[in-house]
């Protein structure tokens, strides 16, 4: 009984103390000029992508022989491409598939990471260690050569890009968030919730993790903008998004061919992957920034 | 000492096993026969016989597997199907290519990015740091294959200044081919300077701020000699063992650079390979750059047991 009330008293105070570290964070974020910059090239990159079928001024996959390679000019305000496509809207299309694929693979690598990590964190033994020498082992091969040999493996496609993206941010997620666990794990409120006899997976779902999710959430902001990279460099490659498809990646493949003729052919696409990734990059830092426990 | 090197080389076993058998098993993923990967269109009933008989594939799969890896061991990964060339001799034939390049990127790197972190760590909140915030974090986002492509179109288009692409053996002729290389490597090390400036900022920071760097200061010593000998010293230290780590990310970079200045190394093997279905390559390429992560794993361990008085002497 007196076990009983120690819990539940340790876990009411540890619940506002999370909540108001949560405000604080938030007004500390809104006051980084550098999140704020870069939450504001995600959006309007994501507005661009959501519009893109309204904002397009040519039906991005329209091929004309008159205007093929035509510089910049009212009429296509990026140019067009080796085959007469309009680069801007193109560009708008592209957009979703980046921002998606940035999202859904990083999404894949939380889905199977998160749950990995507490496992393997909350339980110890031999699991943990089973878990622990498998994400070694994925983390001894850099993460692009792996993706580039599963999408090889898998066939190129956006899908099967964003699913190798995917499994090859997973080990970062398991290793933070075992990390995380080991250190909430001790914790009085913790130890509290297994006196009063409370299931594991109840503990785990309502008292770890929303403890170690800060970190977690910046992890996965700078991960999106890592991901962003690596689809592009898969479908600069080939592997990703097959053509006639628009991706940003695969106009730069086809634009290093006319670096001489058409310069504006890769300006523009590489610029946008710039952008974005830098977006994501400075709202990540700005998160970590507002988040990290450190700084309180 | 020694003991601990000696653990640590024990401790990267398993996770060799564990590489080796998720690459076996990356290649078994694949659909249809794996000798038919491997020997493409032409199936020669008797050469199909002999590759059944030499990867043990009417047994288990762990007999299967042991038959592999009892191959590789002995530094046979098989041959490619494109050039008919064992996988290892053309490993080693574009290795060092790719080690030149690495190579001089990561000197590059150091040498922008190790000063700016320690400038923009002196000079705290000023614009002065700002403007190497800024910078470095624009080195993490460029795709390096885009900026590739814009100096290639500047330097050597526009100005003429360095060769566009292409590859002299240093044997050859040295100078052109450092030369020839200075553009790539300068690619490929941005977002390694990016990394090595934001760490020894931070690591100066913490650093700056410990008591026996206010003793030195309050002893009347030089903001120089402070800075230089006392601060640096110490905030060094994870960063070499950074640095040695960040190799493999100069490896994994490589691919594209190398596809963008035509150079004909480890990275231009791996794509070639994935094209041309050339399965054994991938499987080779993709297992070595693990071996070399590994091995650069324990040097950086080593390198920090060195450098670190505190680790030297366990009780």
């Amino acid at each position: 009984m007196t076990q009983m009330a120690q819990g539940a008293a340790g876990t009411t105070a540890a619940q506002p103390i999370a909540k108001r570290k949560g405000f604080r964070g938030l007004a500390k974020l809104a006051r980084n000029r550098g999140a704020l910059v870069g939450a504001g090239i995600v959006i309007l990159f994501a507005l661009l992508a959501i519009f893109a079928p309204l904002l397009a001024t040519h039906d991005p996959f329209a091929t004309a022989f008159t205007s093929i390679r035509k510089p910049p000019s009212a009429e296509f305000w990026l140019g067009t491409d080796e085959i007469g496509r309009d680069i801007y809207s193109r560009l708008l299309y592209g957009a979703r598939a980046s921002l998606m694929a940035g999202v859904v693979s990083v999404a894949i690598a939380l889905a199977i990471g998160v749950p990995l990590g507490l496992i393997s964190g909350y339980f110890g033994g031999l699991v943990d260690g089973a878990i622990s020498r498998v994400i070694e082992a994925l983390l001894a091969i850099p993460s692009l050569i792996l993706a580039i040999a599963l999408a090889a493996t898998l066939g190129p496609s956006l899908v099967n890009a964003m699913l190798a993206i995917g499994i090859a941010a997973t080990p970062i997620f398991v290793r933070l968030t075992r990390g995380q666990v080991l250190a909430v794990k001790t914790e009085d409120y913790v130890e509290g919730a297994h006196a009063i006899g409370l299931p594991h997976g109840l503990i785990i779902l309502r008292y770890i993790l929303p403890n170690i999710l800060p970190p977690v959430v910046v992890q996965a902001t700078i991960t999106v903008a890592t991901a962003i990279i690596a689809e592009a460099s898969l479908s600069f490659l080939g592997l990703g998004q097959q053509p006639p498809n628009p991706s940003w990646g695969s106009m730069l493949n086809t634009a290093k061919n006319f670096m001489t003729q058409a310069p504006w052919m890769s300006i523009f696409p590489g610029g946008a992957i710039f952008l974005v990734v830098l977006g994501f990059n400075l709202f990540g830092d700005g998160l970590r920034d507002a988040l990290d426990p450190r700084d309180s | 000492m020694l003991q601990l090197i000696i653990r640590r080389v024990v401790v990267a076993i398993p996770t060799l096993i564990i590489v080796s058998m998720l690459i076996f098993g990356l290649q078994r993923m694949l659909p249809g026969d794996p000798i038919l990967t491997m020997t493409a269109e032409e199936s020669n009933p008797e050469v199909v016989a002999f590759l059944r008989e030499k990867y043990r594939l009417d047994d288990p799969m762990p007999v299967q597997y042991l038959a592999w890896i009892g191959n590789v061991l002995r530094g046979d990964f098989g041959s490619s199907i494109r050039t008919g060339l064992p996988v290892t001799e053309m490993i080693l034939q574009k290795l060092p290519i790719t080690v030149q390049l690495a190579t001089m990127a990561m000197i590059m790197a150091m040498l922008i990015g190790i000063p700016a972190g320690i400038i923009a760590a002196v000079r705290k909140n000023t614009a002065t740091d700002y403007v190497a915030n800024t910078v470095a974090l624009s080195g993490m986002s460029i795709p390096n294959f885009w900026l590739g492509i814009m100096l290639i179109m500047v330097v050597a288009v526009q100005w003429k200044l360095l060769p566009a692409s292409g590859y002299v053996p240093l044997t050859q002729d040295a100078w052109l081919s450092i030369r020839s290389m200075l553009m790539p490597a300068f690619v490929l090390s941005t977002a390694v300077a990016a990394y090595l400036m934001r760490h020894t900022r931070s690591a100066m920071l913490g650093v700056l701020n410990s008591d026996y760097i206010r003793t030195a200061r309050a002893k009347g010593l030089l903001s120089k000699t402070v800075i230089l000998k006392h601060a640096l010293g110490n905030a060094l230290m994870p960063i070499v063992t950074l640095s040695t780590l960040l190799f493999g990310d100069l490896l994994a970079g490589a691919v594209l650079t190398e596809q963008i200045f035509v150079i004909p190394g480890f990275g231009k093997l791996i794509v070639d390979a994935v094209f041309t279905r050339d399965y054994a390559v991938v499987q080779g390429v993709v297992l070595f750059t693990a071996i070399g992560f590994i091995f650069m794993n324990l040097v950086a361990d080593m390198l920090y047991i060195l450098i670190n008085p505190r680790l030297r002497h366990p009780q």
